[in-house]
């Protein structure tokens, strides 16, 4: 360390920046009691990418990490790193002596705060001031004053913004909410106003559920950001979210970045962004880029930020609020208008002017950001999972693909975070070829380990409705309604799995043949043959003939023919192939002894079978193992834990009657009775930690 | 001259029909063992036939059938009766190619008087097993027997008792394998028991000494068939099965994949297949796999599956004594067998069973050449007087003697810890180990820092104090190191290369032991 301080050229180069990065992440229980709610994995995997510009930059960089952090990627590419202290955070992010002592020892001039801890803790930007060293970020008065919804909101109609009609205060009870609702009109949107990101988040378009919506919006706001007041507000039916990108010095000046559209959400959480949005006429640009910018100005806001928009169909939009935080989607304004944000972080840090003038930001092609997540996307569009990336690898040999992540392979991602595993980005120079490049990387992204959504995404950015720009908060429950039950395959392409399936099968068992240097094996008179092989997959069950010539295979599945070819790697977690002279990546995720195969197709996995004909025919015979009864077991749907069991051995509970409330990424999730019954047996209580699938309550 | 012939074999015929439409008769018989009724039957109770079975487990047209004319020589009770002798008696035997390679076959007709052993059924399978000895080839065994045949008494069990004799001489020198398809009960329990490895059919294969109504006159115990001696009981609770299967045609695929893995003979090499992965391929998740706190658990099956060939590893008794796992696997497409302690199981502690599971393991690989690469992390053996009423030094033994006694290529990774007596067990340099390696996180010594420090420094004040001392002196792989007691301290990302280049050079190693009538392992 004081080997680079020495160094003559150290000050020339780097504006005298020197960088701390404070993280927290894989430290045990997070308590979230500031203004966002943020997950480690996104906080790590923004450290690395704060760490990249300042590579870029010439600034040498420092992590701080806790004993058990000293092996995360963030403390692996930052060039120095300094542990300060045990796992429980009150002992080391939160140990302001300790960070100041790092700061100290490696004669840091400057300080990234991450998110949450220390970044709104005026001691600790007094004692920064103090030593001399730069706050890179907004200042705490600014985060204080939009961090608060209701604040935030004043603030906003004093500097002109267009703000949603609403009651400017804290609601005191269910009654008092179900009266302001009446005034306003519903539908009304109930929320912590410590809130963010979705949590602590009701809709409600009666009175009941009014009641029921407050109950449960303070309890999340109180185990999420130990605040649980809250405040209600006109619910803006069908609107899009849209999101002002602002940058501001410290010398009163501050520019727009134009919009990033974030209206693919589910529960309230965005799922795939894109810059620029298809909604937006210049015109409207410019009006909510000037807002956001009037906004900034009246909170004498430094750094970047992003002033969240409702639009309605109408193009009317309304404030919602201002994030202070480098979000997860700023990479795509980044492609679009080619600025390094984090690069303008710091130089306003420094107390340097804007470099650009607003005629300077153009919108250059397109960027599509997909959130890769470690979640089930048949639930609810997305229950968490948990587990070990057994295998990992992002599709970075592409070209125009960006990934942020702060994960690797070996990873564990566990309940006790948020379960983002990595920001996707591609960018095209126009909207198509963006999309297209993202359903080429979604398909090369390996993932193993862990259940994710990517057929999620994948369905997502090629169904026609997103393509053609028809969008809205509510595109999930309304494209399916049913909740997401994974790609429907066509004719076609159902004939593409079976045959690839087929020649995969095929190419295994030919390989299985070869023994090298072996003399007392009898050739197989392979080259010659043809397979019979009989293929189920959804209980539809499928005749093919193959036959093969070096890579190619020739499927005829009910009369027609399917072409395969590829280099039937079977060690490869990818599987790129030729189908009919088009080019596919599929991958192998499951492929047994017994025939199974699981292939992800198209996003979605699929589960097959081959057999061979005599193999298939001798099944039949084969005793059917009766699956559990499963209306009379009530079984945790994810990992997480236990808030409340609201029933005892021997009641009585109705048909939808809540059973127990599950927590999970400070999420909660009310289980109920699938049929009137009698309750047998209870297996939790509240405080346990359950793993998805566990029993939780058994009917009679 | 054929017509001639003809005409001449039917003059001598009884049935007035010629010798070639006897032998076509014959065989149609043999072809429909016990009768279509008696084949529904078997259907219906979710079982294949003898030759369903045979057809599935080998190469299509693969299969060469022995003795399908042998008739039992039963003349009691009725048995000489034409109606009750079917041309190939019990047993289907023969020889015949899994993906090409050679392979002696018996499986069991269930349909003829209920699968039992007869005089004939016995001599046929001892016929294929003498001769897979002799050209050195394995001998798979599908039991679906209700035992002996009855009618013949002794001329049964002496058939029992020449399988048996058989069993042991093949022992080491051809692998046998035996699939439970059906009951095996009594003394015929005994060949599967003898034979390296036993796999049973879920909920259609059961494997006991005496069947529940004999258990009930006994003992007085209600217990069923499955509970006695079902898949699970012996996949998990006995040890008696190494693995078991969904149903026949799951069992028989499987049983196509594992034989891929084993070597024909003693005398032959272990398999090496076309091998897509590459054989330097960094594994980066195992850097970070071993958690910071050393009494932690971590999944030992996670390191395997990273380290080797497409992550695919056929394990041998995944449900007992979990504390150790065994199996095959490949490494650059060379077959190996894996041992590696269970950390997420007790600890990975060594026990009774664990010993036994390992030791048994230890010496199949040793007796058809094939490498044992050993993944360490273990406590010690498990205290207490279950343990030492158990013998856990007999059986814990059996490990040691396993490992010490093995000259095929030995390859030990220790992970984390490798404290006591327990290090010495598991493939340590002292015992020949060919190449150890110490990852960094290796804690190699006598116990832990706490139980060390409570002995070393007993009575002292400031014990925190004196086991930090301990743990910077020991609880790291160099106490180990610059002994030579393990040959590097190797990045754990790096693990698949070194093991993958070592087994290569180790593949011509010769090494033998002084010559001996047998060698006593404490049994």
């Amino acid at each position: 360390m004081a080997a680079y301080r020495n160094t003559p050229g150290f000050q020339r180069v780097l504006h005298a920046v020197k960088h701390v990065c404070f993280s927290k992440q894989r430290c045990g229980v997070i308590i979230c009691r500031y203004s966002t709610v943020y997950d480690p994995n996104e906080k790590v995997s923004l450290i690395i990418r704060v760490i990249k510009t300042c590579k870029k930059m010439g600034i040498k960089t420092v992590a701080v990490h806790s004993d058990v952090d000293s092996s995360a990627v963030h403390v692996k590419v930052a060039d120095e790193a300094v542990c300060v202290g045990p796992a429980p955070t009150s002992k080391s992010y939160l140990n302001m002596d300790a960070i100041m002592n790092a700061i100290k020892q490696t004669g840091a001039q400057a300080v990234h705060p991450g998110y949450g801890f220390l970044s709104e803790n005026k001691e600790f930007a007094k004692r920064l001031a103090a030593e001399g060293v730069t706050f890179i970020g907004p200042d705490t008065h600014a985060i204080q004053a939009m961090g608060d919804k209701i604040e935030s909101k004043l603030i906003a109609k004093a500097a002109k913004v267009n703000t949603i009609p609403g009651f400017d205060g804290v609601v005191k009870d269910a009654e008092e909410a179900v009266k302001i609702a009446g005034e306003i009109g519903y539908p009304v949107m109930i929320k912590a106003s410590a809130g963010g990101g979705g949590k602590g988040m009701r809709i409600a378009w009666n009175d009941e559920e009014t009641r029921e919506g407050f109950r449960f919006s303070s309890q999340e706001a109180l185990s999420s950001f130990g605040d649980d007041r809250l405040l209600i507000e006109k619910f803006i039916d069908n609107p899009r979210h849209i999101e002002i990108q602002v940058l501001a010095d410290k010398h009163g000046d501050a520019l727009w970045l134009n919009e990033r559209e974030c209206s693919i959400q589910r529960r309230n959480q965005k799922v795939v962004e894109e810059a620029p949005s298809t909604f937006l006429d210049p015109d409207t640009r410019r009006a909510m880029g000037e807002q956001a910018v009037s906004l900034a100005n009246a909170v004498k806001y430094s750094s970047a930020g992003t002033v969240e928009f409702l639009v309605d169909s109408k193009k009317n939009f309304y404030f919602l609020e201002m994030n202070t935080r480098l979000q997860v989607e700023h990479p795509i304004t980044e492609c679009i208008t080619g600025l390094d944000l984090v690069q303008q972080m710091i130089r306003i840090a420094k107390g340097y002017k804007l470099q650009h003038k607003q005629s300077d930001i153009p919108i250059n092609g397109w960027a599509v950001e997909s959130r890769v997540y470690a979640e089930d996307p048949y639930k609810s569009f997305g229950l968490p999972s948990i587990g070990r990336l057994s295998q990992y690898q992002e599709p970075l040999d592409l070209p125009n693909v960006r990934v942020d992540s702060g994960i690797q392979e070996g990873s564990d991602i566990s309940i006790y975070y948020d379960p983002m595993i990595s920001k996707l980005v591609t960018y095209g120079k126009t909207r198509e070829e963006a999309l297209k490049k993202m359903e080429d990387a979604l398909d090369n992204y390996v993932i193993r380990g862990v259940t994710h959504n990517i057929p999620l995404l994948r369905e997502i950015i090629v169904h026609p409705r997103f393509v053609s720009g028809d969008i809205s908060t509510k595109f999930l429950p309304e494209v399916y309604p049913d909740g997401f039950k994974g790609h429907m395959l066509t004719a076609g392409e159902r004939r593409e799995l079976l045959a690839t399936a087929a020649a995969l099968y095929v190419a295994a068992q030919l390989r299985s043949q070869k023994f090298l240097g072996d003399l007392r094996v009898s050739v197989v008179p392979a080259e010659s043959r043809q397979w019979e092989l009989c293929v189920e997959l959804d209980k539809g069950v499928h005749m093919l003939g193959v036959s093969r010539s070096g890579n190619n295979y020739t499927v005829e599945i009910d009369g027609e023919k399917v072409e395969v070819s590829g280099e039937w790697n079977l060690a490869s977690a990818l599987l790129p192939i030729t189908i009919n002279g088009k080019h596919r990546t599929l991958q192998c995720l499951l492929r047994t002894a017994a025939g199974e195969i699981s292939l992800q197709y198209l996003g979605t996995s699929f589960k097959l079978r081959v057999l061979s004909n005599l193999a298939a025919s001798l099944s039949k015979h084969m005793p059917e193992k009766v699956p559990e009864d499963t209306s009379s077991i009530l079984r945790s749907p994810m990992p997480g834990s236990v808030v409340a069991v609201s029933v005892k051995p021997g009641d009585n509970v109705a048909e939808g009657q809540e059973i127990c409330v599950i927590e999970a990424m400070k999420m909660q999730n009310s289980m109920t009775a699938a049929k009137t019954a009698k309750v047998k047996s209870v297996h939790c209580k509240a405080g346990d930690t359950v793993g998805e699938g566990d029993l939780l309550v058994e009917l009679e | 001259y054929r017509g001639w012939c003809l005409q001449n074999a039917r003059c001598y015929s009884v049935n007035h029909l010629s010798v070639q439409e006897r032998i076509e008769k014959k065989r149609k018989a043999a072809l429909t063992g016990g009768g279509q009724l008696r084949i529904a039957a078997q259907h219906k109770r979710g079982k294949l036939t003898a030759r369903e079975r045979l057809e599935l487990l080998l190469d299509p047209d693969s299969f060469v059938e022995y003795d399908m004319f042998v008739e039992h020589r039963c003349s009691d009770f009725g048995m000489e009766a034409d109606h009750n002798k079917y041309p190939g008696d019990s047993v289907v035997t023969g020889q015949g190619r899994i993906n090409g390679r050679l392979v002696y076959v018996f499986s069991q007709d269930f349909t003829v008087f209920g699968g039992s052993l007869s005089g004939a059924h016995a001599q046929k399978v001892c016929k294929v097993m003498d001769q897979a000895m002799m050209v050195g080839a394995p001998v798979i065994g599908l039991n679906d027997s209700g035992g002996a045949r009855i009618q013949e008494g002794v001329e049964s069990l002496a058939g029992y008792a020449d399988i048996f004799l058989r069993n042991v001489m093949a022992s080491g020198v051809v692998p046998q394998i035996s699939l439970i398809m059906g009951p095996c009960a009594g003394g015929a329990v005994y060949s599967p028991a003898l034979t390296d490895f036993t796999f049973m059919v879920k909920d259609t294969s059961y494997l006991f000494i005496t069947g529940p109504d004999v258990v009930k006159s006994v003992t007085n115990e209600d217990v069923t068939q499955e509970e006695l001696g079902g898949a699970k009981t012996h996949t998990t609770v006995s040890g008696v099965a190494h693995r078991a299967f969904e149903n026949d045609v799951d069992a028989l695929l499987n049983l196509r994949d594992f034989f891929n893995f084993l070597p024909l003979s003693n005398k032959d090499p272990a398999p090496v297949t076309e091998c897509h992965d590459p054989r330097d391929r960094p594994v980066p998740g195992l850097d970070t796999i071993v958690p910071f706190e050393s009494t932690k658990a971590y999944d030992m099956l996670d390191i395997v599956h990273g380290v080797l060939d497409e992550r695919e590893f056929f394990e041998i008794m995944p449900n007992y004594a979990k504390n150790i796992v065994v199996g095959f696997a490949r490494m650059n497409g060379r077959t190996v067998g894996i041992v590696g302690n269970q950390p997420k199981v007790a600890s990975g502690c060594l026990d009774v069973n664990s010993s036994v599971k390992g030791a048994r393991f230890v010496r199949f690989c040793d007796a058809f050449n094939i490498p044992i690469i050993t993944f360490v992390d273990v406590p010690g053996f498990l205290p207490g007087t279950a343990q030492e009423y158990g013998g856990i030094i007999r059986h814990g033994a059996k490990l040691l003697y396993a490992f010490a006694e093995a000259t095929v290529p030995k390859i030990t990774v220790i992970t984390r810890k490798a404290y006591g007596g327990a290090y010495d067990v598991m493939s340590s340099k002292h015992l020949r180990g060919d190449v150890n390696y110490a990852w960094p996180s290796a804690e190699v010594a006598v116990m832990g820092a706490k139980g060390a420090v409570q002995i070393i420094f007993r009575g002292k004040e400031n014990q925190a104090e004196a086991e930090a001392e301990y743990v910077e002196k020991f609880a790291n792989p160099f106490p180990a190191a610059v002994r030579g007691f393990v040959d590097d301290i190797i990045q754990p990302s790096t693990t698949r290369k070194r093991l993958c280049r070592d087994l290569e050079v180790l593949a011509s190693k010769k090494q033998t032991n002084p010559w001996k009538k047998h060698a006593n392992i404490p049994l």
